[in-house]
């Protein structure tokens, strides 16, 4: 077609941000024929995501199936930033990646998956964690950011630079069974404009994270492939329609074509999947959610959030979602390491005792120490409320019944922060009997025990 | 009040989603009868509905992962019929017979 000479250079293309004229080259036709000839789509669509440079933060479970259809649908330059490595527990999921890529970095093996789905993008791979010295420079190098990270704090970061350097931002969170999408800052609009209606960001939708005492991770409370999956897709399908139609273009207000004006209902996708019942009317929904916030943190009219402020650590994001530290609240006559209480089992030094385990029940079914008894830990909760309100003795707790008051009581869990709030528990209700009960807390839980006890043991 | 609108209830639905149905009884949808008034005869509002919600429905003891200080917690949304309820006044909107309250934990996985 006399034009290979684009072919691979994205740079051309860039010289020509609104190159929306060229003709495309026939590997270019061939490849993305089926999608050009969708109504809305067309010639100039597929050019403007040829154009366009998207960034996608997190490579995993929803970064490699959003990668996938980023990269298929021919986004000219597609960042990729993360500083993990791949590993076997991730792949029923992260389908980006592959057993032969096990400890290679995930950006790289991802983008290798991506480079034999298709060649003619431009792959930048950012090995290493966003933060706030490096988020500004990395986002402003590109036109929309994908947001498919796993923990609040940096969540509440990317959308804060996302409304600083004026990125749109596509969000999205799984766990477990359920996911959510967000469209945000689209299209994007300049901190502190509030008159007239504009896109939220992250801080309008979610002002306050959820204290760290409700929240879960995926490797806590388990995630299926499939969900997380549906949402990176949904997460692609959104940004491949801000960019085909110049949604992500920040318009100057002066020019009369004002953010307002293509702004659209602010709306949250959320999906909850259930493994016992079949597809429900109730399966996905569509929540209408407000606009821009006045008093928004971030975006809002009297906003004091700054890039150099962000640089130099303010706000505190960390701080600001109190992630929980493994701070010991327990003296250390109540704790024990999981290699002593091991040792001391060994040696026949231990007394007769209950092994409390207050994992979850499927976690427990994979194994657990020898003698031990599962409560998982909301259940005794339940019962520890029970004992409050009088309705149960406090024996009850205790799944054995045990007329010997003064036998110890040692208590494990996963990684060792319910069990130390256990043996709080246990001691509120009397269990202690005074003092002259041990209630002990095994340091660690079954990830200690895994590292200092027994490798072989499935811990998951 | 007279007797005849404090013995009213109101039939509205209560789903639970992003893993808050955990703290009742795992079960996403709840048909629920609202008083119409409180006890001091106000219309039912989302304030009474939360606080009614904690008294009758809940089954798990960690009220607190649902609400803080009399407020529904941080990280939870409230939808009146699938909008926003900043949309509809949030703690004061007046519930109405056959409404659907969502309340959903954001989620931060990925
Ligand atoms: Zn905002």
């Amino acid at each position: 077609m006399g034009e290979a000479s684009i072919n691979g250079e994205p740079a051309a293309a860039k010289a020509a941000p609104n190159g929306c004229s060229r003709r495309l080259t026939d590997d270019e036709f061939d490849r993305y024929s089926r999608q050009m000839i969708v109504p809305g789509m067309g010639k100039e669509g597929q050019l403007r995501l040829i154009n366009s440079r998207v960034l996608i933060i997190g490579a995993g479970g929803l970064g490699c199936p959003a990668a996938q259809y980023i990269a298929g649908a021919g986004v000219g330059t597609i960042g990729i930033i993360d500083g993990d490595v791949v590993e076997t527990s991730n792949l029923h999921r992260q389908v980006g990646h592959a057993t032969a890529r096990i400890g290679m970095k995930k950006v790289d093996s991802l983008i290798t998956h991506l480079r034999g789905l298709n060649p003619l993008p431009t792959y930048v791979s950012h090995p290493f964690h966003i933060n706030p010295q490096n988020a500004a420079e990395v986002i402003s190098q590109y036109d929309l950011v994908m947001d498919c990270t796993d923990n609040p704090v940096t969540r509440y970061l990317i959308s804060d630079i996302c409304v600083l350097v004026c990125k749109p931002l596509v969000s999205a969170a799984a766990i477990q069974k359920s996911g959510q999408l967000t469209v945000l800052n689209c299209p994007p609009t300049p901190q502190g404009l509030v008159d007239g209606k504009y896109a939220p960001c992250y801080r309008c939708c979610f002002r306050k994270p959820p204290p760290p005492s409700s929240m879960v991770s995926c490797g806590e409370a388990g995630i299926m492939g499939s969900v997380v999956g549906l949402m990176g897709v949904a997460q692609a399908g959104e940004a491949i329609k801000i960019l085909a139609s110049a949604l992500h273009i920040p318009s100057p207000p002066a020019a009369g074509d004002t953010p307002e004006r293509n702004l659209q209902q602010p709306t949250l996708l959320i999906y909850t999947y259930d493994l016992e019942s079949a597809v429900g009317p109730y399966s996905f929904r569509a929540l209408k959610m407000g606009g821009r916030k006045r008093n928004c943190f971030a975006c809002g009219e009297n906003s004091t959030l700054t890039l150099a402020g962000i640089r130099a650590g303010e706000p505190d994001y960390v701080q600001f979602c109190s992630v929980p530290t493994s701070s010991v609240s327990l003296p250390p006559e109540e704790r024990i390491t999981a290699a002593a209480y091991h040792a001391a089992k060994q040696k026949g030094e231990l007394p007769e005792h209950i092994l409390l385990d207050t994992r979850e029940k499927e976690h427990f079914s994979f194994g657990s120490i020898e003698g031990a008894v599962n409560v998982p830990f909301g259940k005794l909760l339940m019962k520890a409320a029970a004992i409050k309100r009088d309705v149960s003795p406090a024996s009850e707790i205790l799944p054995l019944e045990s007329e010997k008051t003064d036998v110890p009581i040692f208590v494990v869990c996963r990684r060792g922060l319910d069990s130390q709030e256990t043996v709080e528990k246990l001691k509120e209700l009397g269990l202690d009997n005074g003092g002259k009960r041990r209630i002990v807390d095994i340091m660690g839980g079954m990830k200690a025990w895994k590292e200092e006890v027994d490798p072989t043991f499935p811990f998951i | 009040m007279s007797a005849a609108t404090e013995a009213a209830a109101i039939p509205i639905t209560v789903d639970f989603s992003g893993g808050l149905e955990m703290l009742f009884d795992n079960q996403r949808r709840h048909s629920v009868s609202l008083p119409a008034v409180d006890a001091s005869g106000k219309p039912a509002t989302i304030a009474f509905l939360i606080d009614h919600l904690c008294r009758t429905l809940m089954k798990d003891p960690r009220a607190e992962l649902f609400v803080l200080d009399n407020h529904i917690r941080p990280g939870i949304l409230v939808l009146i019929n699938d909008a926003d309820w900043e949309l509809e006044g949030e703690e004061a909107y007046e519930i109405q017979p056959r409404d659907n309250i969502l309340f959903v934990s954001t989620l931060h996985g990925g």
